[in-house]
């Protein structure tokens, strides 16, 4: 496969984030020959789930904040599959908010997208999870009165076991984190910065260009103190890029002795005898 | 009413005391001598100290619902003593804590007293008091003239796991039970279990063997007889056992259970299991199908099977969670939003419940849509004896594919409402959209893409209704004076009651969606005289049928207070009804044929 995007040209307005977002995926797509053969696409809905008509693999395009568990359905009955997740902030964190610490917890081997823009686009600029204090939007004209959420604190604490933010605008940088998580055995978030051109004025490519920097060698990424240390990091030439934590575990998939030797939907459902189990009951 | 045909022991204690687990031995027990039970369990929503019962019905013949009245209570505590002693009839027997001698003053009726040290034979056997179940049971067994070793085969085979010392003393405590029954009451024996001469030890191989199973059972052997490959349940009572029991046999069988973080998770696990073509199921009941709602349109828009069960309880929030109802059914058929085809079966007992939950699989295969099981807490929790279940059935996938078809088109309308669906990785390239969609799965919102995507999927119920929907079991003479029209658990009681009468007879409706509306209609029309029976406030099977068939069911008997009906109660009915008629009959009839209504 060559080309990925020969549906239709994205709807997203001009600037917006997403398309760098777009353009990272698939350059990684056909770098690694993820296509319809092996690979399936799982969305929320938000802004960042109209991606799934921009790229010609198979996908599911699910509900408003439960990509999630759509997306473990489908790792568990074929976990020969990459299952890759699109989610917003609106969409993983505020409606989907349970899905994603349940979801981190079990470490299913999935790679999970998190757009990150802080603000509902298409719902027309409503404050989000991760918007900051005193910010205005429409939905809180006279300033945001709650602090934000850290989304890799959370999926730290949660036991994503590869935590990561990539930045949009930086499209070899996002390229190789995001093969980088899906090579990853566990459940992988990359949290992509975007700006939302419209509906935000403070999360500009500007102020990512100018207050993003790449952690360096010195970060322990298998230390979970000095992930969580990044991953509060927010402020004036303070906000961390890469990789932020990486451990090995077990994932859930590995653990389960009905798909070790092959998926499920390569074991016949039919002609079972329940002869055995019947005995019991008389 | 007289009821010598069924004999009915009911067992009472505190929750933790083994009330059910007594019970239900005592029901194998009386199968394995050839007799029919069925069993009826009220507990409260706690795990300690508070009060449950068990109602065990045994009789030669079939038996289907529970009876009011009781023909031997066992108390293993005072409590059960002053709650159900008024339920005993003149004759009736009890078991309780007493030595010798001991009375009962409080009781009013000509009893059969059988006072048994319970606790001390139970602590004698150096278990302390966590044997007194099992020192009833002996005693039960000897007092009804039950045979102990059966008894003790089954305790054998209940602990094998659990190692000898532990079947050693519940065999101990079993035969001092029986064998302190059996030195002091030997003048007041019965013959109640005896065992019948065609029975013997229990083996699969002889003809018209019998089994003894409960709704969730039968729901999960369904699951697995019809190919279960997925299954992903939060607990909640009623329904609850069915995810205890597939978790615990799914290495054998090869399938998977995944105990999700709660209902939304539930159903969006399994719609990607299905999705990614493993058949799926869910269940819950109905505040978890509350949650659910919104996965159960998008399972319909995006074309995906899948079986939901939904167990019913008393509603609405958390309602009456240990006990039953039928208040969910206009629920279930209108729940998510917009239109889409909805396919809801409701089965009468556990029989159905295993028929039907195959089936389910089969036909959200075939229509690639979900199918709702509706059961209620009475046909999860009763256990019941039936033949043997057959359990050969055919798996049928309907159109999927695994291969690369080119020019694959996801959603193609061929006509029947149902395209040939492919699986990721098969190297097709198709979106499963929760938005409106075109024939790959692109999100759409021209006006021909939405027309034809909205008709095609409407159409699968027009097929359903044409290829699959059975006509409706009507039990009794065709020519009756009364017609009794119910559904779910209420069918049990009411082929009880109806066999008292020659003249009534009993439309049990399974498929509430889609309605057989005209065979339905026919003979709602023929009826002289008909009753709507539910466990629900305002007759929403009543109000189901007027809506598709125009006919206005007057005289509506209902239940709200969580216990299923009994038997003497549609007797009862029937009776004053008969009696009205009789009078009246000649007098003024309707223009649909239904006598006027005087009852209500």
């Amino acid at each position: 496969m060559d080309k990925l995007e020969d549906l239709q040209t994205p709807t997203w307005c001009p600037g917006c984030g997403n398309f760098g977002l777009w353009g990272a995926f698939k350059n990684a797509a056909l770098k690694k020959g993820w296509d319809n053969t092996n690979s399936v696409l799982v969305a929320g809905i938000g802004c960042h789930g109209n991606i799934l008509n921009f790229i010609r693999l198979t996908s599911f395009e699910g509900l408003h904040g439960r990509a999630l568990p759509l997306a473990t359905g489908i790792k568990i009955a074929n976990h020969r599959l990459n299952v890759f997740v699109f989610t917003g902030d609106g969409d993983c964190l505020g409606e989907g908010g349970n899905h994603f610490i349940h979801t981190c917890r079990r470490n299913h081997n999935l790679t999970v997208l998190l757009h990150n823009n802080a603000i509902y686009g298409l719902t027309t600029g409503q404050t989000t999870p991760t918007s900051p204090h005193s910010f205005k939007s429409k939905s809180t004209p006279q300033g945001n009165p709650d602090w934000p959420i850290s989304p890799l604190g959370l999926a730290i604490a949660s036991g994503a076991t590869f935590v990561a933010r990539g930045y949009s605008g930086n499209l070899p940088k996002l390229t190789e984190l995001i093969i980088q998580a899906n090579e990853h055995q566990g459940l992988s978030v990359v949290e992509i910065l975007q700006p939302c051109t419209t509906w935000n004025k403070e999360y500009t490519h500007p102020f990512f260009q100018e207050n993003t920097y790449f952690l360096g060698e010195n970060h322990d990424t298998s230390s979970k103190e000095a992930a969580f240390d990044k991953s509060l990091q927010w402020g004036v030439k303070q906000i961390p890029l890469g990789i932020f934590y990486q451990v090995e575990a077990p994932t859930f998939e590995s653990q389960l002795l009905q798909i070790a030797e092959k998926p499920l939907i390569e074991s016949s459902p039919k002609g079972r005898d329940l002869s055995e189990l019947l005995k019991k009951y008389t | 009413m007289s009821n010598k045909e069924v004999f009915s022991v009911k067992i009472g204690g505190q929750a933790g005391q083994g009330v059910k687990s007594a019970g239900l031995m005592l029901a194998k027990v009386a199968n394995r001598s050839g007799y029919h039970i069925f069993t009826y369990t009220e507990y409260p929503s706690l795990i300690r100290g508070g009060h449950n019962v068990m109602q065990i019905n045994i009789s030669p013949r079939p038996v289907l619902a529970p009876f009011k009245t009781t023909d031997l209570l066992v108390a293993l505590n005072k409590e059960t003593v002053d709650l159900h002693l008024e339920e005993l009839q003149d004759g009736g027997g009890i078991i309780f804590e007493g030595g010798d001698n001991s009375s009962l003053p409080q009781a009013s009726k000509n009893l059969n007293l059988y006072p048994i040290p319970l606790s001390k034979l139970a602590t004698d056997t150096g278990e302390k008091e966590l044997l007194i179940n099992s020192v009833a049971l002996g005693a039960i067994l000897a007092i009804l003239g039950g045979q102990l070793s059966t008894l003790q085969q089954l305790i054998g085979e209940e602990f094998a796991s659990k190692g000898n010392p532990i079947t050693l003393a519940n065999n101990q405590a079993a035969q001092a039970g029986y064998d302190y029954a059996v030195k002091n009451f030997a003048q007041k024996r019965e013959n109640i279990l005896k065992p019948l001469e065609e029975s013997g030890p229990a083996s699969l191989s002889r003809s018209g063997q019998k089994m003894i199973v409960n709704g969730n059972e039968a729901i999960s052997l369904g699951a697995i007889a019809g190919g279960l490959q997925f299954a992903s349940i939060y607990p909640m009572t009623p329904i609850t056992n069915i995810l205890h029991f597939l978790a615990l046999h799914q290495d054998k069988y090869g399938y998977i259970y995944k105990q999700p973080e709660d209902e939304i998770a539930a159903i969006n696990m399994a719609i990607g299991a299905s999705f990614a073509g493993a058949r799926a199921m869910t269940a819950t009941s109905g505040g978890g199908f509350c949650l659910m709602s919104e996965g159960y349109g998008l399972a319909a828009i995006t074309e995906t099977p899948l079986v939901i069960i939904e167990g019913m309880r008393g509603g609405p929030a958390t309602g009456l969670p240990t006990w039953s109802g039928q208040g969910d059914l206009q629920f279930v058929l209108h729940a998510h939003q917009g239109d889409f085809p909805r396919l809801v079966l409701a089965p009468g007992d556990a029989q159905e419940a295993f028929i039907l939950t195959r089936q389910a699989f089969n036909l959200a295969d075939k229509y690639q849509t979900p199918v709702v099981i509706l059961v209620d807490k009475n046909i999860c929790e009763s256990d019941q004896s039936f033949p043997v279940f057959d359990t050969a059935f055919e798996v049928n996938r309907g159109k999927m594919t695994r291969e690369t078809i080119p020019g694959y088109q996801r959603f193609a309308d061929n006509g029947d409402g149902v395209s040939l669906r492919a699986t990721p990785g098969s190297g097709n390239f198709f979106i499963a959209n929760s938005y409106e969609h075109d024939s790959l799965g692109l999100t759409t919102e021209r006006i021909n893409d939405r027309q034809t995507q909205m008709a095609k999927r409407m159409t699968k119920l027009e097929s359903c209704q044409r290829e699959d929907l059975p006509s409706p079991q009507l039990f009794g003479p065709e020519e009756a004076d009364i017609t009794i029209v119910s559904w779910g658990s209420n069918k049990g009681v009411i082929l009880e009651a109806v066999k008292h009468f020659d003249k009534v007879n009993f439309l049990h409706l399974t498929w509430l969606s889609p309605f057989l509306t005209p065979e339905i209609r026919k003979r709602l029309e023929q009826a002289r005289y008909l009753i709507d029976i539910e466990c629900n406030y305002s007759g929403q099977l009543a109000n189901l049928i007027k809506e598709k068939t125009g006919v206005d069911i007057l005289d509506r008997m209902l239940k709200v207070d969580g216990r299923p009906f009994f038997v003497e109660e549609i007797v009862e009915k029937i009776t004053s009804v008969l009696e009205v008629t009789a009078n009246k009959a000649s007098q003024s009839h309707l223009p649909n044929g239904q006598v006027e209504n005087i009852i209500n």
